[in-house]
């Protein structure tokens, strides 16, 4: 496919990473400047509470009651007794569906395509759909909340109109369906937007010489577009798994049930440390689900690396 | 600092203490010959977070002089060494304070742990039967009803189920979302029902023969004869559905508190949250019956459950004293008379009460039938985890599970969070 | 190889590709209708529900009333805790953007030993952060420097907790950066300071926009940081005051709720289109590799 002209269009000889190389000549100690402010304020801010946060999980740890004024060290117990608890691993499984099926795949997939669809639109059609895709990821989750449960309401939701299904329990009835399809909907403008930043960063010299050397919308999807994006789509993809597994907006929409079917990981965090009580062993469960995220992250990393 | 704000959550608390308790106070001690700033901090957020925010405030040795807690949460915050006993903080003047002689003694100790008062309690409420007399009368039930047994409950429930279309029967909170609500308006005062407290000498019920009533008594109503909605006590927001059911005439017989006459069905303009403009013609109110005549907790017919909350002093006040003083004087007489003006409700004051409450039918009948035969909840640190578990094994009834196999999870769940010694079974 | 083609079959084959390209123009403009009123549905309850006299949680043809609106404004606190959160949000915007923009430059361009997996660790534990677990170490942090109760405090620990994911992200952009504009700006004589202000943040601007935006959504939104540190209700922002219009018992009360929850949104939308036009996503020009 590739056509031999003067300008290059081998994506990879011509692919504009410029990581690594100090073109600019800034220098390790100029470097070191630059990124001093940032990671002083992130030291103090963020990695002294986590790190206390790790040795509160090592500890029995409550707000209140005798715990909080004679705290022990209890070592690994609090893991001990998660990985007991049948309801650890339940949660475990949840989660693990939900962020494949509302993050990865759900949210990244609708988030590119709308950002490469809206590219073709006109004006006012392309303000309309950002517009309502953005308003449900900028509106707070407690709002949103109010917004989904008026939607699927059983006797005088909109759904149940629309749908002349009047009485059906969608919140009992398939919850871990909806918290995923509503989690789609309020994530998928990061995406969107992400891509869109991304899309518009890709060199317009390039897609213009690919075209004339007459590749289609896809092979120019292909040759072009994703191989710049990588990087964007490896982040993206890395943000959103983090986040879905931290995001607690749809305890506001099924309060972890019915039973214990929706029951994700921050919520059953939420559920042991602030109604329980038990912070020493929220506290241990943060450190656990910054474990798997670890792994995920791991993996992440490897295949992008096995794709440079 | 308490948390309630103006224009939010319990408005008319934080109006009185900014236009009344304030000025008034500072005028007070301004004729004493003393010049004090009395600053309110406003909260007015879900109860959770305000227990966090003052939890973290009395531990980092901050807060303001007097803060409102929950009296469920009296016992673990001193437990933790949050909060000291009032004599120890403010000295003798606090226990010779003339108050204490118009608080019975049952709602001094919703503000009590281990025998010391910790703080002065606010009011009280209480758990009756909410009915619909229009529903009623379709079904051909009494419109002034007093149920005297379980049996007399279900068999108005059934009455209404054969009679009247497209209505739910029965209101019994279940289910953990609820939340609090299924233990205090569902659980709990059914379990006072059956002659069995909660907690008692140093240990909590387990599989107990009242427990299993209990119980049996949820499968009959959503299981068994379908005189409940089990969906709605799944539903993460069936509470407030309920209310709006119950306001559109749907639901025929509710249990709630006191709260839910005040602030859910109230017809004033923008006051309740679900306004039944009939609500004084068309809603009954009845005492909650014991299982059967006699078979309540120190042999009574009648039960409710109880709670409030109170008002504490900081240890790390630096002036005690005149931090007692604001405290005495937000509970003088006047002090709940000027309270009583935004929105009436039950003063833990007889003086005050035996004034006020005349003029609000429904309020008198809680103050003088509900509330002496009332129970408070235990005051320990464990007992939202005890509660969250009895809210469980309501859901698995609800949800069809038997009760000998909810027992098997119930027990060894009670087991983890008190140990297994304090936990009663059989009888 | 158009020489043997009758012009009939020439003629039939651009007709079939017509009508593909139509077919397909449909059926794309379809999904986008339909995916847009999927987006649309559930937010129809905001424009009914405020101007309702008693809303619930059902989407209804409203008893037409502005009362609600007029509750809110006797609120005292509603109006300065728009402007509260205005503040923290763009102050942790500013924040953000000025370390993370500097920060992600130099990690992209100059490699600091262990550098992806100091990124990739500091991203993990910004998870643990925004946890309820750490809420206690944060509270007795502020505490001992003193900065309770202060917006900046607020501001300083928001960005401590989103600064990762921005340099994260930022660094992305910087990469994809073509590194001969910085070569040719360096032979015109620009010192490191130039080329980044004159030529790498032009070009990385549309990421550092939605950098921008990001980090106000996630703002706007946060309820425990400043409530925790936070003591005075006039400085609270409306994230905050949101969770006041309950009752006693939980209750939400939709009259005040969904008047305010149409007022929350409006700013954050508004922030988004100023942003995006000022600095959004256009494609760059002028400048040929």
């Amino acid at each position: 496919m590739p056509v031999a002209k003067t300008t290059q269009t081998s994506p990879r000889a011509q692919r504009p990473r410029g990581c690594d190389e100090d073109v600019a000549g800034l220098g390790g100690g100029r470097a070191l400047l630059f990124v001093a402010p940032a990671l002083t304020l992130i030291a103090l801010f963020l990695l002294f509470p986590a790190v206390w946060t790790i040795y509160l999980g090592l500890t029995n740890y409550r707000l209140t009651g005798l715990a909080a004024s004679a705290t022990d060290v209890v070592g690994a117990d609090n893991y001990l007794t998660t990985l007991r608890d049948p309801s650890f691993w339940n949660s475990l499984r949840v989660t693990v569906l939900f962020v494949a099926l509302s993050g990865v795949v759900g949210q990244s997939l609708m988030g590119f395509s709308l950002a490469w669809s809206v590219r073709r639109l006109g004006g006012w059609a392309r303000t309309a759909l950002e517009s309502v895709v953005l308003a449900a990821w900028v509106i707070p989750g407690s709002v949103v909340s109010f917004l989904w449960i008026a939607l699927l309401d059983r006797r005088e939701g909109t759904l149940n109109a629309l749908l002349h299904m009047p009485g059906k329990a969608w919140l009992i009835e398939h919850p871990l369906a909806v918290i995923i399809i509503f989690n789609i909907w309020c994530g998928t403008a990061f995406s969107m937007q992400l891509f869109s930043s991304a899309l518009s960063a890709v060199p317009p010299s390039q897609l213009e010489s690919s075209r004339m050397a007459g590749a289609s919308g896809w092979q120019q999807l292909r040759d072009v577009v994703l191989p710049t994006i990588r990087g964007h789509i490896l982040t993206n993809t890395l943000m959103i798994t983090l986040w879905t597994f931290n995001t607690f907006t749809p305890y506001l929409l099924t309060a972890g049930g019915p039973g214990r079917r929706t029951e994700i990981m921050s919520v059953y965090i939420y559920k042991t440390a602030i109604p329980g009580g038990h912070l020493g062993r929220g506290a241990a469960l943060s450190v656990l689900m910054l474990l798997i995220n670890l792994v995920i992250a791991l993996a992440y990393m490897r295949v992008g690396r096995s794709r440079r | 600092m308490s948390n309630a704000i103006s224009g939010g959550k319990n408005a008319a608390e934080a109006t009185w203490i900014e236009e009344w308790v304030i000025p008034r106070f500072k005028e007070a001690q301004k004729n004493a010959g003393r010049e004090v700033d009395v600053i309110f901090e406003a909260q007015g957020v879900d109860d959770e977070d305000y227990k966090t925010k003052t939890a973290l405030d009395f531990q980092s040795g901050k807060g303001a002089d007097v803060v409102s807690l929950d009296g469920i949460w009296i016992g673990e915050y001193a437990q933790a060494d949050y909060i000291k006993p009032l004599d120890d903080v403010a000295g003798a003047v606090a226990g010779s304070w003339d108050g204490w002689t118009q608080i019975p003694e049952a709602i001094q100790g919703a503000a009590s742990f281990e025998g010391k008062r910790y703080g002065v309690p606010q009011g009280a409420d209480g758990r009756v039967i909410y009915y619909n007399k229009t529903l009623f009368e379709k079904a051909g039930l009494p419109a002034d009803w007093q149920p005297t047994s379980w049996d007399d409950i279900l068999s108005a429930a059934r009455a209404i189920k054969d009679k009247v279309a497209d209505v739910v029967p029965l209101q019994l909170n279940a289910g953990t979302a609820m939340g609090e609500a299924t233990s205090m308006q569902g659980l709990l005062p059914m379990l006072m029902g059956t002659g069995q407290h909660l907690w008692a000498d140093g240990a909590w019920a387990g599989d107990t023969q009242g427990m299993r009533q209990v119980l049996d008594l949820y499968k009959t109503i959503y299981v068994d004869e379908g005189l409940g909605d089990p969906i709605l006590q799944q539903e993460a927001s069936g509470r407030d559905t309920s209310f709006q059911e119950f306001a559109a005439g749907r639901i025929a017989i509710l249990f709630e508190g006191d709260y839910f006459w005040r602030s859910v069905i109230n017809p004033a303009e923008g006051v309740g949250t679900a306004p039944m403009a009939d609500r004084d013609t068309v809603v009954g109110y009845a005492k909650i019956p014991a299982r059967r005549p006699g078979a309540g907790i120190n042999g009574q017919d009648y039960v409710s459950m109880s709670g409030g909350t109170a008002r504490v002093l900081n240890p790390n006040s630096a002036d005690p004293e005149l931090a007692w003083e604001l405290l005495a004087f937000m509970n003088s007489v006047e002090a709940f008379e000027a309270r009583a003006a935004g929105t009436l409700s039950i003063s833990p004051r007889d003086d005050v009460n035996a004034k006020l409450l005349a003029s609000d039918p429904m309020l008198s009948f809680v103050s003088e039938h509900v509330l002496p035969i009332t129970a408070y909840r235990p005051g320990l640190a464990e007992y939202p985890e005890v509660s969250v578990l009895l809210q469980q094994t309501t859901l698995d009834v609800v949800m069809g599970t038997g009760i000998d196999d909810v027992m098997r999870s119930y027990v060894p769940g009670l087991e983890g969070v008190v140990g297994a010694d304090a936990v009663t079974s059989g009888n | 190889m158009t020489t043997a083609l009758s012009p009939g079959r020439t003629r039939r084959k651009a007709w079939t590709r017509a009508l593909r390209r139509t077919a397909e123009r449909i059926v794309f403009v379809t999904a986008l209708v339909l995916i847009g009123a999927l987006f649309a549905l559930p937010l129809a309850w905001l424009l009914v529900a405020p101007f309702d006299q008693n809303p619930t949680m059902a989407v209804k043809w409203p008893q037409w009333t502005l009362s609600s609106f007029q509750r809110l404004m006797d609120n005292p606190y509603a109006l300065t805790s728009i402007l509260n959160s205005l503040l923290i949000a763009l102050g942790t915007m500013v924040v953000v953007i000025a370390l993370g923009t500097l920060a992600s430059y130099a990690l992209s361009r100059v490699r600091i030993p262990g550098r992806d997996a100091l990124l990739y660790a500091m991203l993990l534990l910004s998870s643990i952060v925004t946890g309820t677990a750490a809420m206690v170490p944060t509270f007795q942090l502020m505490n001992l420097i003193g900065l309770i109760n202060t917006h900046t405090g607020v501001i300083l620990v928001l960005a401590g907790g989103l600064l990762p994911t921005v340099v994260f992200i930022l660094k992305d952009f910087m990469d994809s950066v073509p590194k001969s504009y910085e070569e040719s700006a360096r032979l015109y004589g620009a010192g490191p300071g130039r080329i980044l202000a004159d030529v790498v943040i032009p070009v990385a601007r549309p990421g550092i926009a939605f950098v921008a935006i990001w980090s106000v959504v996630q703002v706007w939104g946060n309820f425990l940081v400043p409530y925790l540190l936070l003591r005075d209700p006039a400085s609270q922002p409306a994230a905050v005051l949101m969770y006041t219009f309950y009752t006693e018992s939980g209750q939400a009360d939709l009259r005040l709720i969904s008047v305010f929850a149409l007022i929350f949104a409006l700013p954050v939308l508004l922030i988004y289109f100023v942003v995006n036009r000022k600095f959004g996503f256009r494609f760059y020009g002028g400048i040929k590799s």
